[in-house]
């Protein structure tokens, strides 16, 4: 035994002689998850607990109805209802409109026959995607203005009538949807364009000899080859729809339209950050914290069922 | 390559098509700059459209004398360039001793940080956290808290994953150590994704404001973004006026508005086209599987 011992002990050594820098590197980053990540985590407790501000999580009294008074509260809350509603209800429609739109921009760019001319494209439909939300919200208040806005004096000249896309809430849901694809739909079809580039074009050399047209191109070799990506994208935005934005609504919204732009994290920032409500929001923030990991383990095994690689 | 029968009446389609959506892109940019540079009787008079009318500068140089807008602009690119490269040395922290296979933990290491992209305590418990920290109103908040990003870590370690070991093997017989390999071999060939990556940060912090809002009430460090927003949430300029200091005439609104929104964006759309050609790479570099 001893000797075996000593060369494992004397392995150590050399181990640590030849790699200490790498821990003392690692213990920077992993000091900050610990500190800004992790130890957030046992702040959690205050979902189950009466808030004091004079007392550390761990010695507050635990809340009434065993710990789950604040979540029974918060689904009393009729604000928290309704925000919780728009969120499905806004994050429903981005997966709806938007979810497709990179996808069949992508078909589009991969059809287009002209290289330089595609590149100045994609350089352009990128291009939004690195505004801010306040930005695109200003850009929007301007075109989009009842009467002095480019969009409504168009069709004013036309003669159809303003349309309140910022001041009416079904009017502000689209809106809302649209400046989202407008923002990201160029940028989102990097990963399908890439995804693009791995098909095998001898497929294509094949079908041109059988004599495939331009929709049988797409339909039978473009987009199974795309089939991956797509669900491992689904995938994450099937996870994510119960997350809420923080910056897109609340930069788009305005008081007219309150009853549709409230989404959870407008409703935690009113609620905890602004009106001290920390016990209520911290377990509305578990909530939704919870609710979108089972939304992606769910849709992750679902993927995995149907034969498809998952994300992890 | 042999290409199907095409018809080009279909090619000219789809160029049409994409034609409308740059269009469709740029649209919205130019007509706030001709609203910038327009006299504010003839935004009143909707005249116009993607060309200035009245031409003048005013509204910028209104924007330019007022004290707070261009002490926010400074702020925010000192805030901009300190992000950014905290970001960066953290970034490589945790990607580069992360890519030794033979490192032992890697496999704990890797599972908790993975695990936090999947699971955030909510803001809330962020918030309760900086205030014990006493952090809430400090500068640093608007810094430390989000310098790492996972993602961009991932992005990072797959570039260096792609470098090949016998590359720091050679190195590590003629004596180098970790550090002086990542120095000397890791880094030089890393430039274009570290570009991306600073791109990325660098982007993410000139644009973001909900931290500000959130943890940060001294208005003397609010970035541009959160300034602009209550530029913009001002109804009259009258309201401006008092909100955010701008000394103005009534009806200014607009073209201040357009001006500031076009300052704010200026920053991006001047780096842009020259980092274009890294930020790509970086991209679909996410897109792998670990």
């Amino acid at each position: 035994m001893k000797p075996t011992f000593f060369l494992k002990r004397r392995s150590t050594i050399n181990y640590l002689r030849k790699y200490w820098s790498l821990y003392l590197m690692l213990s920077i980053p992993i000091a900050y998850f610990i500190v800004f990540r992790y130890i957030p985590m046992t702040y959690i407790q205050i979902a189950f607990k009466r808030y004091s501000i004079v007392q550390s999580p761990w010695e507050m009294p635990w809340a009434g109805n065993n710990g789950f008074e604040y979540f029974i509260k918060a689904f009393q809350n009729l604000d928290f209802l309704y925000a919780l509603k728009n969120t499905l209800l806004l994050n429903f429609l981005d997966l709806l409109i938007g979810f497709p739109a990179p996808i069949i921009l992508a078909l589009l760019l991969n059809e287009l026959a002209f290289p330089r001319f595609k590149r100045f494209t994609q350089s352009v439909a990128y291009m939004p995607h690195f505004l801010s939300w306040i930005i695109i919200a200003g850009l929007a208040k301007q075109l989009l203005a009842p009467t002095t806005g480019l969009i409504n004096v168009a069709l004013n000249r036309l003669g159809l009538g303003p349309i309140p896309f910022l001041n009416d809430p079904t009017h502000w849901v689209f809106t809302y949807v649209f400046l989202g694809i407008w923002r990201n739909v160029g940028w989102n079809t990097i990963i399908y364009l890439a995804a693009l580039t791995n098909i095998n074009p001898e497929l294509y050399e094949a079908s041109a000899i059988d004599g495939a047209n331009r929709w049988q191109n797409i339909w039978y070799i473009t987009l199974p080859g795309l089939r991956p990506t797509i669900f491992t994208l689904l995938i994450l935005s099937l996870g994510n729809i119960l997350s809420s934005e923080f910056d897109r609504p609340f930069a788009l919204s305005n008081p007219l339209v309150n009853s549709v732009s409230n989404v959870i994290s407008i409703f935690v920032y009113r609620y905890g950050i602004r009106g001290l409500q920390f016990s209520l929001t911290t377990a509305v923030g578990l909530f939704q914290s919870v609710v979108c990991v089972i939304f992606l383990v769910a849709a992750n095994a679902l993927a995995k069922k149907f034969g498809e690689r998952g994300i992890w | 390559m042999i290409r199907s029968k095409r018809s080009k009446a279909a090619d000219y389609a789809i160029a049409l098509i994409c034609v409308l959506l740059i269009i469709i892109c740029l649209l919205p940019m130019l007509n706030v700059l001709a609203r910038s540079l327009s006299s504010t009787e003839a935004i009143i008079r909707n005249e116009v459209l993607l060309w200035p009318k009245g031409f003048n500068f005013s509204a910028y140089r209104l924007v330019l004398t007022d004290s707070k807008y261009t002490w926010s602009l400074a702020w925010t690119a000192i805030l901009t360039t300190i992000c950014t490269v905290v970001s960066m040395v953290m970034t490589i922290l945790c990607a580069y001793p992360l890519t030794y296979r033979q490192l032992k933990g890697r496999g704990f290491f890797n599972t908790m940080i993975l695990f936090t992209m999947y699971f955030s305590a909510g803001t809330i418990p962020h918030y309760l956290l900086y205030k014990d920290l006493g952090l809430l109103n400090h500068p640093l908040v608007l810094i430390i808290p989000n310098s790492l990003s996972v993602f961009y870590m991932i992005i990072m370690r797959t570039f260096f994953y792609s470098i090949p070991d016998s590359l720091r093997e050679s190195a590590e017989i003629d004596g180098a150590g970790p550090i002086k390999i990542l120095t000397s071999i890791y880094l030089p060939l890393s430039k274009p994704v570290m570009a991306t990556l600073a791109l990325f940060y660098a982007v993410g912090r000139w644009n973001g404001f909900s931290d500000a809002l959130m943890y940060m009430n001294d208005r003397k460090y609010h970035p541009i973004q959160l300034l602009l927003y209550n530029i913009l949430n001002a109804v009259t300029s009258i309201e401006i006026q008092t909100q955010e200091g701008f000394a103005s005439m009534p009806g200014l609104s607009d073209t201040i508005q357009a001006a500031t929104v076009m300052f704010a964006t200026v920053p991006i759309l001047i780096v842009y086209p020259w980092l274009q050609k890294y930020f790509i790479a970086g991209a679909t570099l996410g897109a792998l599987k670990d």
